[in-house]
């Protein structure tokens, strides 16, 4: 098998799942169907009661046990068959496309909650997907905002050499060592407390991703001042081309895979920072979903030991961080390849 | 550690106990008090886990609940309140005479009983007792609830064994203001007090000969960050029905947890004996778990405390918040509030925060006060288009996307802040933003660590709406003054008001002065179903649910009778006893 392709359409496909969540998802995130607390996942079934066969999946109807909280019994008189192409909740699809189509669902009043519901009746399955939205995109935000400081001041620093050097490397040591926990405290602190909640924590990834910039910086400037050191790179210099386009035509691109594999290992952990900000409460907030606040709930003692569905979350995670650690390690065989 | 060895450990423990308090005889003329229909057996230990450290062993200042919990243990009252009956029985007073003003009490005392370290009682340290508390030095927390009328109680010795209290102006239900309040030994105290260092005596390191109290446990030994034990009095004034004296519990010994879940853990994996109240979900789990038969969990039913939505109605003057002051044109208005509060779905509530181990409310008395609930108040279910006729009368209207603006224009958008720590009140909170959301108002739910959402609440004024929980106390609407009062310390909407803000404000002032002064019940009763009737149709808080008490013990815990007062499964101790043929099978 061609295991690169494997890993790039692995990793394409979980994010096209997450970014067209509003289709991929039966519910809306944030519906909560009250009477349906905890509910189990709903099995997905080919064969009926009486032994049947059916081509098409179906579930059958479930209701809640009136003497228990969280028990629920299925009504295998009520049969409703999975369709696909369902008109239900209103949602964005991408900015500027609302839609009402929703990949697969049945009729109501038939539920399908193949991931189960969490306290507040709402589809665990949808939520997944939406709340990768939050917390890749956090990911991928703060990592872009760690890199952009982080390839600037690494490329200043090894390029210039010299006081630039020394005082954006001393810079690095300072924020290498700052305790960003306590740092998000302050900020959260300092935000006033009518900021939407949403604004807020972008602002939080963002201040997670800019602390982040040394690692790659120290980086990027090793890389940068070998590189400048390099017999065509004061050729070049010679011959009275500008920094900017030996920057641009010599040094740069030999940074590329560097800067590459630090992408691809930030993403996974920033997505890990995120749900470490949830666990905090600094997360986005109820009732917007994310992997960090979902997985929040489990601080409960009732929810650890009671509801394994609600353990989905974890699940995703390591599933994005397992692709993008592959996609790590091929970026960094692939370009030892190149640049030999 | 091996099991065996652990067992005989315990084996050995309780042998040393025994030999070191073992009760004491009766002396002839000591007025033991015979408890009825007890019998039990002496010997054992039991184990209770305490959510925190407690922080100090003095009666006087303890305010923390987790001191409350094992103090309550070692004391003794006047007049208690049995938490059974919710009535008042004689404690260490045998008898009591009112005088027909009312003003004035006349306390008749146990004769011949001891404090734990054998020194003799009398009317001394009655006198001293009410010297302490009400000395402004000591910094008591009772103290205010000794100030009737203004003027504080005066206690004055009639004889050895009888004081007179006298108070300024009649008072309801006086005699419930002595439940609680401990007795304190004037040998051990008196030279402290006179130094005027009472407020440092009795830190939880003090060595437990210098503690001394007239209840039924007294300290044996104290372990910084793990554990505190207490060992049977061996002077108490009690005795069963076979006239053996209590307590029959060898030892009480308290561990410190860490937090709710880390207190049942522990009781579920029976490392303790008594759970003292579970939230719902936690109880749900030990109720699946229950089936191994090692421990009997009860639920009492509805307890007294209500959890309520509440807006800022603080006075901002001076207070540089134009952000929360342009909200508190809605937050004044009552159409807004009812509107908010027909839109909850408060059945939701008590089903999904409390998993049906609730009772919705729309008063501030729960069902589970049974003499003070106002029964007549209406119980209007969730009604979303009605909640909306309701804005628009009040001239807000919507957007075309749906967002409710008000008269100005402005969208309606509110922060509602509540205590991290408290998973239910955030849960509580999610519901409404749903709720609130079918009107088009656009709610955040910020949850905040406690000491910064009390720091708002109360100092800077710097919030949109909380939901928070008070009561647990007395069942009386006396402890309830300092929430209803204008001036009260808990009178959470609009705090520190010099003069009532409003006509309706100023009448329950009036109201709950009077019932405060009245000594028919009947007459109190019905003064407090107006207050009742106000508040719910002004809604200053919005009531949501009160959540059952739910508590469980060691299946062989003999005279288990949790009660909803406060404290819920401790307070009747000294009748406890473990049941001998099981004492050896749980460990």
């Amino acid at each position: 098998m061609n295991r690169p392709r494997a890993i790039v359409s692995v990793l394409v496909g979980l994010h096209l799942l997450v970014l067209l969540a509003g289709f991929a998802a039966p519910y809306d995130p944030v519906e909560q169907a009250r009477a349906f607390p905890y509910a189990p996942p709903t099995p997905l079934r080919f064969v009926d009661a009486d032994g049947r066969f059916h081509v098409r999946p179906f579930v059958y109807g479930v209701m809640p046990d009136p003497d228990n909280f969280d028990g629920y019994v299925e009504d295998t008189t009520r049969r409703f068959p999975v369709q696909l192409m369902v008109t239900g909740a209103a949602y964005t699809l991408l900015p500027g496309i609302q839609s009402r189509i929703h990949l697969f669902g049945v009729d109501s009043p038939g539920r399908t909650s193949l991931l189960g519901t969490d306290g507040f009746g709402r589809d665990v399955l949808s939520r997944l997907l939406h709340g990768g939205r939050v917390s890749i995109g956090a990911g991928l935000v703060a990592t872009s905002c760690a890199l952009l400081v982080g390839v600037t001041f690494g490329t200043l620093a090894g390029f210039f050499g010299g006081r630039i050097d020394a005082a954006l490397m001393r810079a690095a040591d300072l924020f290498m060592a700052i305790p960003w926990l306590y740092l998000l405290f302050a900020v959260r602190a300092a935000l006033p407390l009518h900021l939407d909640t949403r604004a807020t924590f972008l602002l939080l990834v963002a201040v997670v991703g800019v602390v982040g910039w040394a690692r790659p910086a120290r980086l990027v400037r090793g890389i940068v001042l070998s590189a400048r050191e390099r017999t065509y790179v004061t050729a070049a210099k010679s011959f009275g081309a500008t920094s900017p386009y030996l920057l641009r035509r010599h040094v740069l691109p030999q940074a590329l895979g560097v800067v590459l594999t630090q992408a691809g290992l930030l993403v996974p952990q920033y997505i890990l920072a995120e749900v470490t900000l949830s666990f905090l409460g600094l997360g986005v907030g109820e009732p917007t979903p994310s992997w960090g606040a979902m997985l929040g709930s489990l601080q409960q003692y009732s929810v650890l030991t009671s509801y394994w569905w609600m353990f989905t979350p974890a699940v995703a995670l390591v599933a994005v961080a397992v692709a993008y650690h592959a996609l790590t390690s091929m970026v960094h065989e692939r370009m030892r390849l190149v640049t030999g | 550690m091996n099991r065996f060895i652990g067992s005989a450990l315990v084996v050995l423990l309780s042998a040393l106990t025994v030999s070191a308090a073992v009760p004491a005889a009766i002396t002839p003329g000591e007025e033991v008090l015979v408890e009825k229909a007890t019998s039990g057996n002496h010997g054992g230990r039991l184990v209770v886990a305490l959510r925190a450290e407690p922080r100090t062993l003095n009666p006087a200042i303890a305010a923390d609940a987790p001191s409350r919990e094992v103090i309550g243990r070692m004391i003794a009252d006047l007049i208690h309140i049995d938490r059974a009956t919710q009535a008042t029985e004689g404690a260490l007073a045998t008898e009591w005479k009112r005088s027909s003003d009312g003003r004035e009490y006349t306390l008749k005392l146990r004769k011949g009983i001891r404090f734990s370290d054998g020194r003799p009682f009398d009317a001394d340290d009655v006198v001293f007792t009410f010297q302490v508390l009400l000395d402004e030095r000591t910094g008591s927390p009772n103290r205010d609830l000794l100030i009737v009328g203004g003027q504080p109680v005066r206690v004055t010795k009639v004889d050895e064994y009888t004081v007179r209290l006298t108070m300024a102006q009649p008072y309801a239900a006086a005699e419930r203001l002595f439940d609680s309040i401990a007795i304190l030994p004037r040998h051990l105290l008196v030279e402290a007090y006179t130094k005027g260092a009472i407020s440092n005596m009795w830190a939880v390191s003090t060595p437990a000969a210098a503690v001394a109290g007239l209840g039924p446990y007294r300290l044996k030994e104290y372990v910084a960050g793990q554990r505190l034990v207490l060992e049977r009095n061996p002077y108490y004034w009690k005795t069963d029905s076979a006239k053996r004296r209590l307590p029959y519990l060898d030892e009480l010994v308290f561990l410190f947890t860490g937090n709710e879940d880390a207190q049942v853990i522990r009781f579920q994996s029976g490392d303790s004996d008594v759970l003292s109240r579970a939230s719902a979900d936690n109880f749900g789990v030990l109720v699946r778990d229950q089936a191994a038969g090692r421990y009997q969990l009860k639920d009492l039913g509805p307890s007294l405390e209500y959890n309520f939505l509440f807006f800022n109605q603080n006075d901002l003057t001076g207070k540089n918040l134009p952000q929360v002051a342009v909200k508190q044109q809605w937050f004044s208005d009552l159409g807004f509030r009812r509107a908010v509060s027909r839109a909850i779905d408060r059945e939701g509530i008590a089903r999904l925060v409390y998993r049906g181990r609730a009772v919705p409310l729309w008063g501030n008395v729960s069902p589970g006060n049974r003499l003070w609930i106002n029964t007549s108040l209406p119980r209007q279910p969730r009604n979303v288009s009605e909640a909306r006729a309701i804005l628009k009368a009040s001239g807000f209207s919507w957007r075309p996307d749906g967002a409710l603006i008000d008269r100005q224009g402005r969208p309606v958008t509110f922060t509602i802040v509540t205590s991290s720590t408290s998973a239910q009140r955030t849960e509580m909170a999610t519901l409404i933003q749903a709720d609130l959301k079918e009107l088009g108002m656009g709610v955040q739910v910020v949850p905040l660590e406690f000491r910064a959402l009390v720091d708002r609440v109360f100092q800077t004024f710097d919030y949109d709406a909380s939901v928070l929980g008070l009561g647990g106390g007395d069942a009386d609407p006396n402890g309830e003054m300092n929430v209803w009062m204008s001036s009260g310390s808990n009178h959470l909407w609009r705090l520190g008001q010099k003069a009532p803000a409003t006509a309706w404000e100023d009448e329950i002032d009036r109201l709950m002065q009077k019932q405060l002064i009245t000594l028919d019940y009947r007459e109190r009763k019905r003064l407090y179903d107006r207050v009742q009737t106000i508040v719910a149709e002004q809604l200053p808080m919005i009531f949501l649910a009160a959540p059952h008490i739910l508590v469980g013990a060691r299946a062989d815990l003999g005279n288990f009778q949790p009660s909803v007062l406060d404290h819920y499964t401790l307070w009747n101790v000294e009748r406890m006893f473990l049941r001998p043929e099981s004492r050896s099978v749980r460990r």
